[in-house]
């Protein structure tokens, strides 16, 4: 069996899933130091499915600390940023646009080296092995302990990020290095904007994943355990220690993933209502659709894969002011203490779904005295915010399934304008949880090809077999890799018919992998 | 006067509203002005009519694929390179720098050249938009050819390219584009103060500027579209502009051809007009607008997508389905009206089988 956890801002939540059964579930409050939270989820949903502890094969685990470490500008290390360019690219060096107090707090160096592709592959300049000892030597009376290489074209050509390493390695053999060729996509700053942030947070993601280590290892669970990632699938926990970013986005993805799993539908919407916010988010193949623009993280561009969620400030907690408008502020964790239904004074999103007649908890007789036209308003508010946001959403004309999610999904009725039936699956609270047990592997390959070179039926092949590769040697189980998407963009204004092909493939965790089954 | 560095977010926003889907993205470009700005100080801007009749006016630009000036950033010493290969050429050294499309990235460069040479940039362009080939500017619609051209990269390697007419000097260099890389940086149409004043748009940049500000402005009590259209009708230039369509993006189609991006995209009414909608057709810019069977405005007046919450330039390569899009339409100056500027860039030239129509009489 597997153990899904979700580590959130406010609840920790845990399922135990075996085939297509959820055998047990629990909500915890997050601890600050997250791993009592986690171990107390997990004894929670243990002494629930009455399970042992050794039953458990493999553990996935959710969590959005990295983002908010970044965000928050806190346990950031500091990061020299090493591009293999020259002598292209000078004239916009690293950390370019960056906020200044980031730019302090990761002590922003950086250092231009010979090295670097062009599109096709072949070399800008060769690596300049003699520069790259001189900036080892650098880093070590600076104390820099963790550093991102980037170079031009990398995703097309990745050697010299890795040579280029080694030779870094070989001065310094304890430096934590990023190489942006294996997080982004094409565009070099952002890439390496991308490379930048996940080297800062390399000793808070050691720490993390010790952390984990041992809360598991205390409750004596000695199975495999990963985390997951933006696009829905895993890596082992030792990935994890060297790419904390990949782990940015995957709250709303494993609550994409777990709602289509538990519904058993794979091309519908998912609204995923917390207590602040409703995530909007839709679902093709069972996997979150992918936002194709550079997002802002922390006040910085990066371009990895994220899934396109779109969230509006209706949740559980949302305030209702006297027009009967709801959000976008929020009581938050407070819910709890300041509804109405909770004894407090402020009318939220909740005390309007109890007072509806849409849910049944709390003290009803609290609601006695709302006002009923603001009452009206603000069923009103709740609706034409999620309708809009699922009008938006939506990639085709016509009504969709949508699948409800989370906590908050109690404020929505049985009607939705845009909503073909609006499915409300079991264990719905826990959606994230469920998600990242259910996660796959994957693998992902993006390249410029010249179709007048190599022909599109033989570039295709080729991507799709690096992909299905990556996958397996990521420990997915062969039979099951099925490419999941393809994507084909025509380099403009070239006319050799260069195209930027991008696949991703997917497999279910194979057995070797989660040991004896 | 000077062009602030604190205006070049403005100014870049402008240039992708003219960019009219094309041209790339100006992030990167702004980016590197800045870059220079901050290194060389900021340029002066002057009026094409300040300009001597015997100055020597030098145009700069990137040409190619705006993926690879994503990922090889041009960088200072190209631009500069492509300029001084050109003034070793023809024996005559820069005066002044012209920008050859006040539309996306190209917007930014010549701003980027002029910082690091001291060199004045002109307040003016050859598209007053984005336009996809070197031809298509209002220099050769007036009878000035694009040669001597130079095309430079980061190796300090440059080449000049002397072809018979302005087409044949955009064939050849998009051959030789290939192999600088995918991208360069180049300098055509070398001309005297005299040919500027005859045949550059004028005014480009301060309206590039202007769009930007009325963007920004319009943002800050959430009603961007409707300062930008005010704005727009109360120029000179744009006085027709109007708001074609409202919607949101219902299907994307797109394929290369002849190293283009040529397609279409779909943008389909909201609420009550969700049985209405307007194609837009594209080849890298926006060409025509089309509802069912009717053009409603064609190239080359401008057909822009805005972001509809915020108004924000949308471009061909960052579509996506569900986006929500406000069309606009503005006319362009009579200069780009004329005969043979229609010949260079009406709807023919990009293998349309009709003339062209002004928005006003759609």
């Amino acid at each position: 069996m597997r153990l899904g956890i979700d580590v959130g801002g406010t609840n920790t939540d845990a399922v135990l899933v075996s085939g297509s059964n959820i055998l047990g579930s629990t909500k915890q409050p997050t601890s600050e130091d997250i791993s009592s939270g986690v171990i107390a989820a997990i004894e929670a949903v243990v002494a629930e499915a009455a399970v042992s502890f050794a039953d458990i094969q493999a553990v996935m685990i959710g969590t959005t600390q990295f983002t908010n470490a970044f965000v928050e500008r806190k346990r950031l290390d500091k990061v020299a940023a090493i591009r293999l360019c020259l002598p292209a690219s000078r004239s916009l060096p690293p950390f370019a646009d960056w906020p200044q107090d980031l730019l302090d707090t990761v002590d922003a160096k950086y250092y231009l080296t010979a090295g670097g592709y062009e599109y096709d592959g072949s070399e800008i300049s060769p690596l300049d092995s003699a520069d790259l000892q001189r900036i080892a030597q650098e880093l070590i009376q600076q104390g820099v302990k963790s550093v991102a290489i980037s170079s031009v074209f990398a995703p097309v050509q990745n050697n010299m990020e890795r040579q280029a390493a080694e030779v870094l390695l070989d001065s310094i053999p304890d430096l934590s290095v990023t190489l942006s060729s294996d997080i982004g996509r094409l565009g070099l700053l952002e890439r390496e904007n991308a490379a930048i942030m996940n080297a800062s947070l390399a000793s808070h993601a050691k720490l993390v994943v010790a952390s984990f280590e041992h809360a598991l290892k205390e409750l004596g669970i000695h199975a495999p355990f990963y985390l997951t990632q933006n696009d829905g699938t895993l890596m082992q926990a030792e990935q994890v220690a060297r790419f904390p970013i990949l782990t940015f986005s995957s709250g709303p993805t494993n609550s994409m993933r777990g709602a289509a799993w538990l519904s058993g539908v794979s091309d519908a919407l998912v609204i995923d209502i917390g207590g602040t916010t409703s995530d909007i988010g839709a679902l093709l193949n069972g996997y979150p659709r992918e936002s194709s623009v550079s997002a802002d993280i922390g006040g910085v561009q990066t371009n990895f894969r994220m899934p396109d969620v779109l969230a509006i400030g209706v949740g559980g907690g949302s305030l209702v002011d006297a027009d009967g408008k709801v959000g976008p502020r929020s009581v938050g964790h407070e819910l709890l203490t300041k509804a109405m239904i909770f004894g407090g004074e402020v009318l939220t999103a909740s005390d309007v779904a109890v007072a509806a007649g849409r849910a049944n908890f709390g003290k009803t007789e609290a609601l006695a005295n709302i006002d009923q036209q603001q009452l009206n308003n603000a069923i009103g508010s709740i609706q034409k915010q999620i309708e809009d946001g699922v009008d938006r959403m939506k990639t085709q004309a016509g009504a969709m399934p949508v699948i409800l999610v989370g906590g908050g999904s109690i404020l929505l009725g049985e009607e939705l304008d845009g909503a073909e039936e609006i499915i409300r699956p079991p264990h719905y609270s826990v959606a994230n949880a469920v998600g990242a047990a259910i996660a796959q592997v994957g693998g992902e390959v993006d390249q410029v090809y010249a179709y007048a070179e190599t022909p599109r039926e033989e570039a295709l092949a080729d991507a799709k077999a690096r992909a299905k590769a990556d996958a397996i040697s990521a420990g997915a189980n062969e039979e099951s890799v099925s490419i999941i998407d393809i994507e084909e963009v025509p380099l403009a204004y070239l006319p050799n018919g260069a195209v930027r092909l991008r696949v991703k493939a997917v497999g279910d965790l194979s057995e070797h992998q989660l040991g004896e089954i | 006067m000077k062009v602030k560095r604190i205006e070049l977010k403005a100014i870049a926003e402008g240039a992708a509203f003219l960019g009219t889907g094309g041209g790339g993205d100006p992030y990167i470009g702004r980016l590197v002005a800045e870059a220079l700005f901050d290194r060389y100080g900021e340029p002066e801007i002057i009026e094409a009519s300040d300009l001597a009749d015997d100055a020597n006016v030098y145009i700069s630009a990137m040409m190619g694929a705006p993926t690879v000036l994503v990922e090889k950033i041009i960088g200072g010493a190209e631009l500069d390179l492509s300029i001084a290969a050109l003034e070793q050429y023809t024996g005559r050294p820069a005066n002044a720098i012209l920008p050859a499309e006040m539309g996306g990235c190209n917007s930014m460069l010549p701003l980027a050249v002029a910082a690091m040479r001291g060199l004045p940039v002109i307040n003016a362009d050859g598209m007053g938009r984005a336009f996809p080939e070197l031809q298509m500017v209002s220099f050769n619609v007036h009878g000035v050819c694009a040669s001597p051209m130079s095309m430079a990269n980061e190796h300090g390697e440059s080449i000049i390219i002397n072809a018979r007419n302005s087409a044949e000097t955009e064939n050849k260099a998009r051959q030789l584009i290939i192999g600088m890389g995918g991208s360069a940086a180049i300098s055509c149409y070398p001309m005297s103060g005299a040919k500027v004043k005859q045949t550059a748009i004028t005014g480009t940049l301060t309206l590039a500027q202007g769009i930007g500000q009325a963007l920004a402005a319009g943002r800050k009590n959430g009603r961007s579209i409707e300062s930008l259209l005010a704005y727009l009708q109360g120029t000179e230039y744009y006085s027709e502009a109007r708001l074609l369509f409202k919607g949101k993006v219902s299907n994307i189609r797109n394929s290369v051809e002849g190293g283009f991006t040529r397609g279409e995209c779909q943008i389909t009414g909201l609420g009550e007009q969700s049985n209405e909608s307007l194609v837009i057709e594209f080849q890298n810019e926006n060409l025509v607008a089309r509802s069912g069977d009717k053009i409603i405005a064609m190239v080359p007046d401008l057909i822009c997508l805005v972001d509809s919450d915020t108004g924000a330039p949308v471009t061909t390569e960052a579509l996506k389905y569900g986006q929500r899009l406000t069309v606009i339409a503005a006319n362009v100056p009579p200069i780009m009206r004329s005969d043979k500027a229609l010949d260079i860039w009406g709807p023919r030239a990009f293998g349309y089988d009709f003339d062209f129509t002004p928005i006003e009489q759609l």
